[in-house]
């Protein structure tokens, strides 16, 4: 089969997974598990398979664009895929021996099931329309997971979850439908060519801030942060590991990306607002991660502080922010995974997140701890892991904006200096009270989690040091061409609608 | 007596026929008149409402229990994408492989008739499973 065809299984796989679960588990309930197992491992050979090709265009039904609905698979999308593919790989490994502890685990794979099945369409979808669909897909039963626990607190969160995200959602159908009326198509890249050719109007400004505001939400961007840090501590920890580490970039930041690199192209206006944004949520998020005393949510408000960095490279537009920020992306997926799958270790060996009812786990949970270490490691920056270069390149690319930006530019990199000490700060903090200091006494019987859990804590853990020591392989192999394809909008259009 | 009154119940058991053979008919012939899946499947969950609103939800439930809701709510969106990945073995996702027949006709159009069907499916198990969530499920009450 040639790998354009691969394309929609992307999609396909996954949604027909989580409608088989159902079905197939009421014959017997660990069919669940092997069906979610069976999907995610071929979902991340199709993502390989699909590394050495170049941009993909396919014809849903066989009416090409801009007339159908096409889907489209470049560098760009080639990076979210595969992060996708592997995290939610690990992750389905991970909740088989995580979710034991609660019931109806067959309901949990098929909405995680949807939820990967969303975020595929998300970034494999090429026009307007369909991306609002996947995006809702994915949303809806990511509020669902949140509230899987159904206690008083999980509750709430899904609620201020839901509310939030259904208003961040009619921002950005609102958004869809302006553009519709001002350029008479959904189709990206015919978006795109008329945009092109019409200029920059005011509506499109307005246009541009409804996005801003919608994909924002969803990004966890301060200030459309508030459902993030009740939403992501409430989840079961695979779910916690799989909105942070993928939902809000895949929902988020590839839309921004795709929307204002792409199709209404990046300027100097957007720019700016990126990088108040950016600023924002980085030093805000750290100040309050800093203050808290819930492992999960203190590396919730770290999430939207990292996040914060990615906005903040892209908002600078120069190559090295750029190159930065998608580094920075792919790390955090991995790191950010790695925590919120550590703090579930945590959880499940001692029944509490209290950091202050924790410590001296690296005796008993050696495998966890050590692996949260590197994590911790690699989102503060410190060489030679991941999070390093990322920062690294990030600051440099402040330092050079020196050009557009003038003396700010020498103020920002320092502002991003600072949280990256901020965050050295809290996971100080993190390490102390819950890996060392002395071990409560009712913590004495504590053991560590089973291999299946562990297992996937070692292997993001080695992808967390590759991304460091290998990193200029994977800058070369996975960012690299998502780069290029953000630089050219007449490119993007001319792949995907030909010479029309 | 479970249920509301007498009047109620013996309109509701006149009527339920007459809108039963109405939704299945907007969902087969949705691809030639107005209506389609989506409205059909509306209107067979209302079928099935009503029936719990006037006779209470045991004999809804005797009828399709949560169980069959649950396969029927997966045997719907499952035979969409059937259709749609019958489709990609012939060439592309989505892709009409069906003769078109000749128009006005009940076999027709191609697909749609089929996606039609599943779709009738899947909105009327949601729906009424939907409904039912909210009639049946009890939240413990916290002392």
């Amino acid at each position: 089969m040639k790998s354009e065809h691969l394309l929609p299984l992307f999609i396909a796989l996954p949604l027909g997974a989580g409608f088989l679960i159902p079905l197939i588990s009421l014959i017997r309930e660990w069919l669940a598990d092997v069906i979610a197992i069976i999907t995610v491992s071929i979902l991340v050979v199709f993502a390989m398979c699909r590394l050495s090709d170049g941009v993909i265009i396919y014809d849903v039904g066989g009416w090409t664009p801009p007339f159908g609905i096409n889907l489209v698979e470049d560098g760009l999308s080639g990076l979210f895929h595969i992060i996708i593919a592997i995290v939610s790989f690990l992750i389905v490994i991970y909740s088989i021996g995580y979710m034991k502890r609660y019931t109806a685990r067959s309901k949990y794979f098929c909405l995680l099931m949807l939820m990967i099945a969303g975020m595929n369409g998300v970034i494999a979808s090429g026009d307007l329309f369909n991306i609002f669909v996947f995006l809702e897909i994915a949303s809806i039963s990511s509020y669902a997971l949140v509230a899987f626990g159904i206690d008083r607190e999980e509750l709430e969160a899904s609620f201020k979850y839901l509310v939030l995200g259904g208003l961040g959602s009619s921002f950005i159908l609102f958004g869809i439908a302006f553009m519709y009326s001002i350029t008479g198509t959904l189709n990206l890249a015919d978006i795109a060519r008329v945009l092109q050719r019409s200029g920059n109007s005011h509506m499109v400004q307005f246009i541009s801030a409804m996005f801003i505001m919608g994909f924002g939400t969803k990004a966890a961007l301060i200030p459309f942060h508030a459902w993030l840090p009740d939403a992501h501590p409430s989840a079961p920890a695979p779910i916690s590991a799989m909105l942070s580490g993928l939902l809000i970039k895949a929902l988020g930041v590839y839309c921004i990306i795709r929307i204002f690199f792409n199709v209404i192209g990046f300027n100097m206006s957007f720019s700016v607002v990126f990088i108040i944004l950016g600023v924002l949520s980085m030093v805000i998020g750290a100040l309050l991660a800093i203050g808290q005393h819930d492992f999960k949510r203190m590396l919730a408000y770290s999430s939207i502080s990292q996040m914060g960095y990615i906005i903040f490279g892209l908002g600078l537009g120069n190559p090295l922010g750029i190159i930065g920020a998608l580094f920075h992306l792919l790390n955090h997926a991995f790191f950010k995974s790695l925590l919120f799958l550590c703090s579930g270790a945590v959880e499940y060996a001692t029944g509490t997140r209290d950091l202050r009812q924790l410590g001296g786990l690296w005796k008993k949970m050696p495998i966890t701890s050590a692996t949260c270490s590197i994590a911790s490691m690699s989102i503060s920056g410190i060489p030679p892991l991941g999070g390093f270069f990322s920062k690294l390149l990030i600051i440099i690319a402040a330092v050079q904006a020196y050009d557009t930006l003038g003396p700010t530019a020498y103020f920002l990199a320092s502002v991003t200096v600072f949280v990256s000490f901020l965050t050295i700060v809290y996971f100080v903090k993190l390490q102390k009270m819950a890996l060392f200091g002395a071990l409560p006494e009712k913590l004495e019987k504590v053991h560590e989690v089973p291999a299946s859990m562990w297992s996937v804590l070692i292997v993001l853990a080695a992808f967390c040091i590759a991304f460091g020591v290998m990193f200029p392989w994977f800058i070369g192999t996975l960012v690299e061409p998502a780069y290029q394809v953000m630089l050219e909008t007449s490119e993007y259009i001319i792949k995907v609608l030909g010479s029309l | 007596m479970k249920g509301m009154t007498l009047i109620v119940k013996t309109i509701t058991r006149l009527l339920l026929g007459f809108i039963f053979v109405f939704s299945v008919s907007i969902i087969l012939f949705g691809h030639i008149t107005p209506g389609g899946g989506f409205a059909g499947g509306v209107m067979l969950a209302c079928v099935f409402i009503l029936l719990v609103l006037a006779f209470g939800k045991k004999t809804a439930l005797d009828i399709v229990s949560e169980k069959a809701i649950s396969i029927w709510d997966s045997v719907g969106s499952l035979s969409f994408l059937e259709i749609a990945l019958l489709g990609f073995f012939g060439g592309f996702f989505f892709k009409d492989f069906f003769s078109k027949g000749s128009p006005l006709k009940l076999f027709s159009g191609g697909t749609i008739l089929w996606s039609n069907i599943s779709i009738g499916i899947k909105v009327f198990a949601s729906l009424f499973a939907a409904f039912m969530a909210l009639a049946i499920f009890r939240v413990r009450r916290e002392r």
